[in-house]
Order: C-alpha cells, then sequence, then structure tokens
C-alpha cells in the first residue's frame, strides 16, 4: 500500500516538474528567442566602434549640452532624458538596458523596445516596418534605426508624387 | 418611260457606287491586311489561355517574347509562373501610417510596365479630412498636391484592386477574359479581352482601367520581367489593373508597392499561413474592409496598427 | 430555288427605283453614313480616345443609343399583341413594318456595340463554342443571345410574310404563329435583359434599383410606338399604303397608358432618393440639382421631363391625341424625352460620382456624335431599302410568278 502511494506522489511530482519547467522554457522562448535577419546598423561613416575615441577617455555623466563633439545631436526623443539613458557610459561600443544588461547595436531593438514594447511585438510579427525580401522565405527585416534616428525619430514630411492627370486632361 | 429611268439609275448607281466603293477601301485600310506576318493571325486566332496546353501556352509565349522584342528592341521574357500550392494571397494596409506620398503609386507604374502617356495608375490615394467624414469616399480627393506629406488636417487611403473573393467583374465579363486565379489573384489575359469596358462598370472600387489608346512606355522604362497573366505590355483597348505584382508573388517575392512604402504601411502574405504577418494582422487589429456591405469579399484588409 | 433566287434580286433591285426625293434622301444618309465612318476610322486607328469616354465614365453615347433602341425594338410588341392577340384589324396591317424596325433597331444596336468596343476584332469570343460565351453568369452574354434571337424571329417572321405575299398567297399562322407567339415574351425579355445588365451591378447604385427593369419597359413602350407613329405616316403619305387612323390613334392610347406607367416610376424614384437621402441620392441629385457645382446635365433632365409630361397629357385625352399636329408634337416629344432619360439620365449618372467619389462630367465629342449619327443614318437607311421592296411586294405592285412560269409581273398603275 506504501510503495503504491510513494510510487503515486512520485508520478505527480515528476508531471509537476516537467510543466513548470516546460513553461519556463516556453515563457524562456517567447523573450529574445531568434537574431532577426537585419542589415547592419546605419552608422555615419567612421564613427564606429565608438571606442577608437572613448577608450580611455574620463566618463562625465552631467546631463549637459555637448559642446566638442557630437554637437549636432539635439535630443528630441524621451522628453528630459539625455545620452546616458540609452548609451552606455562604460564600454560606448554598446546600449545598455534598463535595468543594466548590454546589447549591442545590431540589436537595438531591445532597447526601443523596453518603452515601445507593442511596437517590438509587432515588428517581431512582422507587421511593423517596411517589408522586403520574400513573403514565403527569408523576410528582410530592419533595425528602428534603419527608418527612426533614434535621436529625433518622428518622421518628416516628405514632397509627395505628382498627382494622377485629370480624365479631361487625357486627349 | 421605264428606259429613260433606268438609264437615269444606272448614272446615279454608278457614283453612289463609286463613293460608297471609296468608303469601303478607306475601311479596308484600317484592317491590317498588311500585316502579312504569321504573327498576327496566330494572335487572331488565339484560343481562351484556359483552353490552351502547355505546348500551346509555350509557342504564345514565344511570340510574344518575339514581338514585344520587335516593338522595345529589348529582350523581354514573358512567363507564366503558376500558382502556388496552399497560397492565398492578402494584402493588408495600416492607415495609422499611410502619409499619402504615391510613392507605392509610382513604384507600381515602373514595376508593371503602365502607359506613361495616357497615364494610367493602378493604385489611387484618396485623402480625407479629419473630423468632418469618417471614410466616406463621396468626400474623397485624389487630385490632392500639397508641398508636404502627410498634412496635419488629412489622412489617406491608398486604393487598389481588392482581389475580390467574389469578384463582379469576373461575373460581369462576358467573353471569361477575367478570372480569379487558384492563389486569388484576380487576371486578365489582354489577348482575350474585347474591349467592353461592362467589368469596369461593375467594379466598386473603380480598380479597372482602360486603354483608351495605345499605351506608350519607352523601351528603357520598360521592365523585361513580365508575366503572361501580369504586367506584359499591353495592348489599345484592353483592360487591365493591380495583379499583386503576379511576376513577384509567385516567386516569392512582395509586390513592389509593399517593397516601396517607406513607413511600412503596407503588408502582404499567404492568408492560409497562420505564421504570415497579414494573418496577425487580420487576427491582431480591428480590420475592415471597403464597402463590405457588396459582399464582394476582398482580400484586402485595412487596419490601424497603432493601438490593441 | 433558283427561282427564289432569281426573284429575291428581283424584289431588292427595287432599290434601285425611285423618284428625286428618294436619291436625295439615300444621298444625304450616305453622306452622314461616310462622314461617320472616317470618324470610326480615326476611332479605330487612335482608339476610343476619341470618345469622352474615360476611366470614370467608361460608357457613354454609344451604349445609350443602344439601350434606347433595344426599347425602340421591344416596343414591336406594342403592335403585335394588337394584331395577333386580339385581332384588332388596323393594326394587323401595319404589324410588318413595325416588325421590320424592330430588325432595324436590332441591326443598330449591334453596331452600336461593335463600335464601342476596344477590340471589335475580338467579337468573336462573346459566342458560345468557338469563343467562351459567359453564359449564363454574364448579363452582356444574355443579351447577345436575346438580341440575335429577337433579330432572327423577326427577320423569319417579316421576310415569310413579304415573301408568301409576294408569290400572291396568304402567308400560313401555323408556320409562323408560335414565333410571333415567342416574340411576345422576347421582346419583353430583350429589354428586361438590357435593363438587367445594369440592374445586376451592385457597384452602382442608382442602377442597382428593381425600378429600373419595369422602368425601362413602361419608357421603351413610349418611344418605340412615337417612332413608329410618325414612320407610318411617312409611309402613309409617300406610297400606296393605307393606314387607317384608327391604328394610329390606338397606338397612340397605349402609349399614354405607358408614359403614366413611366411617369409614375419616375415619381417612385424620385421618392425613394429624395426621401430617404442616403449617398446614393446622389446620382439624381446631379441630374435635377447638380452637384459639386456641375450641372451640366441639370437642363437636359428637366427639359426631358417637361416633354415626357406634356406628351403624356397630349396622348391621354383623345382631344389632343386624335389632332395631328398634338399628336405628331407628342411623338416628338416624347422621342426627345426618352431618348435623354435613356441615354443622359440612365448611363451617364451611373458613373456619377465614381466609385471613388469622382465627377467627371461626360460630354461626347465630335467624333463620338458623327459616328452616332453615322449608325443612326445607317439605320434610317436599312428601313428605307427594306421598305423599298417590302411596300410594293404590301401593295401588290410587286408579285412574282411561282414555279413553272419565270420572269416577273408588275402592275402598270
Amino acid at each position: 500500500m506504501d510503495r503504491k502511494k510513494t510510487g503515486w506522489v512520485l508520478f505527480f511530482a515528476a508531471c509537476v516538474t516537467i510543466v513548470i519547467s516546460s513553461s519556463v522554457t516556453i515563457a524562456e522562448e517567447q523573450e529574445i528567442p531568434k537574431k532577426f535577419l537585419v542589415p547592419p546598423p546605419p552608422f555615419s561613416p567612421g564613427i564606429f566602434p565608438c571606442s577608437q575615441c572613448h577608450q580611455g577617455m574620463p566618463v562625465d555623466r552631467t546631463p549637459r549640452k555637448l559642446e566638442q563633439m557630437h554637437q549636432d545631436i539635439v535630443l528630441k526623443h524621451m522628453p528630459g532624458g539625455w545620452c546616458f539613458d540609452c548609451h552606455n557610459p562604460n564600454n560606448r561600443d554598446k546600449l545598455r538596458l534598463a535595468n543594466g544588461k548590454l546589447v549591442s547595436f545590431e540589436e537595438s531593438y531591445n532597447l526601443c523596445g523596453q518603452c515601445h514594447g507593442t511596437i517590438l511585438r509587432e515588428w517581431k510579427a512582422g507587421l511593423h516596418g517596411k517589408r522586403t525580401g520574400m513573403w514565403n522565405g527569408e523576410k528582410q527585416y530592419r533595425l528602428c534605426v534603419h527608418c527612426h534616428w533614434p535621436h529625433d525619430p518622428r518622421f518628416k514630411p516628405i514632397k509627395p508624387l505628382p498627382p494622377p492627370v485629370r480624365p479631361t486632361d487625357i486627349k | 418611260m421605264k428606259k429613260v429611268n433606268k438609264t437615269r439609275a444606272g448614272i446615279q448607281l454608278d457614283r453612289r457606287t463609286f463613293l460608297k466603293g471609296a468608303a469601303l477601301g478607306l475601311a479596308g485600310t484600317a484592317l491590317p491586311l498588311n500585316k502579312a506576318d504569321a504573327s498576327f493571325w496566330e494572335a487572331f486566332f488565339q484560343k481562351h489561355f484556359q483552353e490552351l496546353n502547355e505546348t500551346e501556352i509555350k509557342s504564345v509565349l514565344q511570340r510574344l517574347e518575339k514581338e514585344y522584342e520587335q516593338k522595345y528592341k529589348k529582350a523581354i521574357t514573358v512567363g507564366n509562373e503558376k500558382p502556388l500550392p496552399g497560397v492565398l494571397f492578402g494584402y493588408g494596409l495600416d492607415l495609422s501610417r499611410c502619409i499619402g506620398c504615391r510613392r507605392c503609386v509610382y513604384a507600381c507604374v515602373d514595376e508593371n510596365n503602365q502607359s506613361k502617356d495616357p497615364q494610367i495608375h493602378w493604385i489611387t490615394v484618396l485623402r480625407f479630412k479629419k473630423g468632418e467624414k469618417w471614410v466616406d469616399l463621396e468626400e474623397s480627393e485624389k487630385y490632392y498636391n500639397p508641398s508636404l506629406v502627410p498634412e496635419s488636417e488629412y489622412f489617406y487611403m491608398p486604393v487598389q484592386c481588392q482581389q475580390c473573393e467574389n469578384p463582379p467583374c469576373v461575373r460581369a465579363c462576358p467573353t471569361q477574359a477575367t478570372w480569379k486565379e487558384p492563389d486569388g489573384i484576380v487576371v486578365v489575359d489582354y489577348n482575350w479581352c474585347i474591349g467592353c469596358r461592362y467589368c469596369m462598370a461593375a467594379c466598386p472600387y473603380g480598380a479597372r482601367h482602360f486603354n483608351w489608346t495605345e499605351p506608350s512606355r519607352s523601351p528603357d522604362e520598360i521592365n523585361p520581367m513580365t508575366h503572361y497573366l501580369g504586367n506584359r505590355p499591353r495592348y489599345k483597348g484592353v483592360v487591365e489593373k493591380c495583379t499583386f505584382c503576379i511576376q513577384r508573388t509567385r516567386n516569392g517575392r512582395y509586390p513592389a508597392c509593399v517593397e516601396a512604402c517607406p513607413v511600412g504601411a503596407r503588408k502582404f502574405g499567404n492568408l492560409l499561413d497562420p505564421n504570415s504577418e497579414i494573418r496577425y494582422a487580420i487576427e491582431h487589429k480591428r480590420v475592415f474592409r471597403l464597402k463590405e456591405d457588396l459582399n464582394t469579399l476582398p482580400k484586402f484588409y485595412y487596419f490601424f496598427a497603432y493601438g490593441v | 430555288m433558283g427561282n427564289l433566287i432569281k426573284n429575291f434580286f428581283i424584289a431588292l433591285r427595287q432599290i434601285f427605283i425611285g423618284n428625286r426625293t428618294y436619291y436625295l434622301w439615300v444621298a444625304f444618309l450616305s453622306f452622314f453614313i461616310l462622314l461617320g465612318l472616317s470618324a470610326y476610322i480615326d476611332q479605330l486607328h487612335r482608339g476610343l480616345i476619341t470618345t469622352a469616354m474615360r476611366d470614370q465614365v467608361s460608357w457613354g453615347l454609344y451604349i445609350s443609343n443602344f439601350t434606347f433602341l433595344v426599347g425602340v425594338a421591344a416596343a414591336a410588341v406594342l403592335l403585335v399583341v394588337p394584331a395577333y392577340l386580339y385581332n384588332f384589324k388596323p393594326i394587323k396591317e401595319i404589324v410588318l413594318f413595325g416588325e421590320l424596325l424592330a430588325v432595324t433597331a436590332i441591326t443598330m444596336c449591334i453596331l452600336f456595340i461593335l463600335v464601342d468596343m476596344g477590340q471589335p476584332m475580338r467579337v468573336w469570343h462573346i459566342l458560345p463554342f468557338i469563343g467562351a460565351m459567359h453564359f449564363p453568369a454574364s448579363l452582356l452574354a444574355w443579351d447577345v443571345v436575346v438580341l440575335n434571337g429577337y433579330l432572327f424571329i423577326n427577320a423569319i417572321i417579316a421576310f415569310y410574310v413579304l415573301y408568301r405575299l409576294s408569290i400572291g398567297k396568304e402567308y400560313s399562322m401555323s408556320v409562323i404563329g408560335p414565333l410571333i407567339i415567342l416574340s411576345i415574351p422576347w421582346a419583353v425579355s430583350i429589354h428586361t435583359v438590357t435593363a438587367f445588365l445594369y440592374n445586376g451591378l451592385s457597384a452602382r447604385p442608382f442602377w442597382n434599383a428593381s425600378i429600373l427593369a419595369p422602368r425601362f419597359l413602361a419608357s421603351a413602350f413610349c418611344s418605340g410606338p412615337a417612332i413608329m407613329l410618325i414612320l407610318f405616316q411617312i409611309i402613309r403619305n409617300r406610297s400606296e399604303v393605307e393606314i387607317d387612323n384608327r391604328a394610329i390613334f390606338k397606338i397612340a392610347e397605349l402609349i399614354a397608358y405607358a408614359m403614366g406607367i413611366n411617369l409614375f416610376l419616375l415619381g417612385a424614384e424620385v421618392f425613394k432618393e429624395f426621401y430617404s437621402g442616403s449617398i446614393h441620392s446622389y446620382p439624381i441629385t446631379y441630374l435635377y440639382f447638380g452637384l459639386h457645382g456641375k450641372t451640366s446635365l441639370v437642363p437636359w433632365m428637366w427639359a426631358a421631363t417637361l416633354f415626357n409630361i406634356t406628351a403624356f397629357f397630349f396622348f391621354l385625352f383623345p382631344k389632343t391625341r386624335e389632332n395631328f399636329t398634338t399628336l405628331n408634337l407628342g411623338c416628338l416629344f416624347i422621342i426627345m424625352g426618352v431618348y435623354i432619360e435613356k441615354g443622359m439620365g440612365l448611363v451617364v449618372p451611373g458613373f456619377v460620382p465614381d466609385t471613388l467619389g469622382e465627377i467627371y462630367e461626360y460630354s461626347p465629342t465630335t467624333s463620338e456624335i458623327l459616328v452616332t449619327m453615322g449608325i443612326w443614318a445607317t439605320g434610317a437607311l436599312l428601313y428605307t431599302l427594306l421598305l423599298k421592296f417590302a411596300i410594293p411586294i404590301y401593295t401588290g405592285k410587286l408579285r412574282f410568278e411561282t414555279k413553272g412560269r419565270a420572269g416577273m409581273r408588275m402592275s402598270t398603275n
């Protein structure tokens, strides 16, 4: 009688362990599972790697208007924020998430996704962003920064292409 | 008495006959009797596309390639990629993002060899004023031309062939020159269409366009990769329309408009594939189709991506 | 058989025998035919861009005329019913001319379709078996079947009757009786099918109304007989055919009832559109009041409605009906009124505003008008030529000898 009961207890324990661990695995799979096929980040020529200048440079964490370098970057994103909200002060070749984790520039979407989570979710599903590539094969993704300049991401209005010819003007 | 009548009749008969003969002769010049080459008569007697077997189709494609080469002095391939199995194409358009820039319109024109003069556009972008009317087609404008888009008081909606599952144009065509392919694309056989334009009256979306005269496009603007049912150069007097870039999509590529859109408002994919982005859009977004009350079951879905 | 062919050509030669007025008339018509032909050749070369039709309004003058003429052809039944079903002798004597008019009208319909096609050489694609006729799904395919069938029926009846008359015999009802009976619902069907081809399009709310088929028939039964009344008076005037006044007044009375129904149906349409006032009322608003400042059709529509109402009263009251001045004025009013209604009042507003809300004001080009006039002249010439040998046969002036004795005997009065 006891052995049978022990057998059942062990069986149920095994079931619970399997279920929980697999759900944990599934949950983990939903985090940052795969790499997306993206072109390289659109750096200005010669600007990367940042460490070529910043290696050994003292770090000044005071939020201020930059004067000597990068003064052309005026942040129009995240009111009240400044450079080190996204850039990693200790290693400029990486970006830093809010929880301290570092991400490379090739995976900068994880940084943007911290605030723009719904957009990130849709981007992963293929619903957000420009589509090129093969609809039934390798889809070409783009980094957020390929379309949205992170320092001033709002799209500027562009000149529209000409309107169609009116039917009265078709001779 | 009778004799005189007859003579008078005789004289006037001759003059009248001459005039009528001259008229007929003039009419005769309109006939392509000078087209002694077999290709013209082969084209004339070509059977309905769906009745041709593989060999006949091959010879039709070869004949067309030769014709196009003669006309445009450029090697043009006319393919006949078959529909892919298990595929039903669907299109999604994110109205929250379209900025009305018309890059899709002109990308389509270049990809699909549309006539430049007279101008034919397969995609029409409509502009609506925010706050006054919602998607009210009666109040839309298509000739807007501001210096910059998007304009803050307006929103934009592009319209093209909706590739209906229950297409009224296919029902209307008296010669079956237009039909729905198994992958959902509604196609036109430009060698069978008689130009009666009943399909244009039947289309609720203004998606079909007619070649009122010989379409003109310069040879260096011709896209040489064509499909028989898609973007091959058309003729005077036949109807044409968007074919979801059949020459691209049956080879796995996205339509030209999808790739051209600078803001990513256009989505395309296989409705039968549960992992496609178009299925994601339909299942997660508030989707609508134009003129749903007409029950045409379009495969062109409009949605708003902002918001869940 | 040889005699038959010989006699046929002898009858045909009647075409070339006539007086000065006849030749002037033929010359007049030939002039317009030639003009129309030259305009059409230009259209063949350059394409339909010579017309004012564009993507927004893809049917215009040609299809309007086609619709009007199908109505005229259908109206032959207005003679057939009293003639054969009610044996009303005054009309029975002239039903042949109505049938010949039907033949002419259908021929003109076919010509209008041919000139409207973008690729007329491919017309064989619409045939069954050799082509790919989309029957029964496409209403245009139905139209091809019923119109050609109607042409066939009327041609057989008319030519059989003429043939029997020409050899001095009575026509046998057992031969053409079934065809005549068939022609009655067939006549209704040609115009119903033509109405259905508009009616079935859910894309065009102005046409997608059940009232279209009844309205078509009602207006057809006004316009066709009105043309016939004018033609009969000309025939009576210029030949020895006797047409009883009673026939004319009876037809005019039938026109009155048809116009009454037509006006009632117009009223019903006006009520539905203006009272419910939905977006779908924009086409009729465009017709009668203009839309967004586009008012080019407004005077035409009011004129047409005024003509129709006036003509209705002219034909309703025996006093004005039996007075030839008001009768003929009424006929002209009806012809103009229904022509405008079936043309500008039907085809154009189906496309205005178009499916995407655009308003393109269609106004036919000279080329289109010339081709249209050319086809009307062709029809007039065809009817003239048909009458040219039908009338002598009818009045007994032209008789053929039957088998046995060859030759032609012509009485000399």
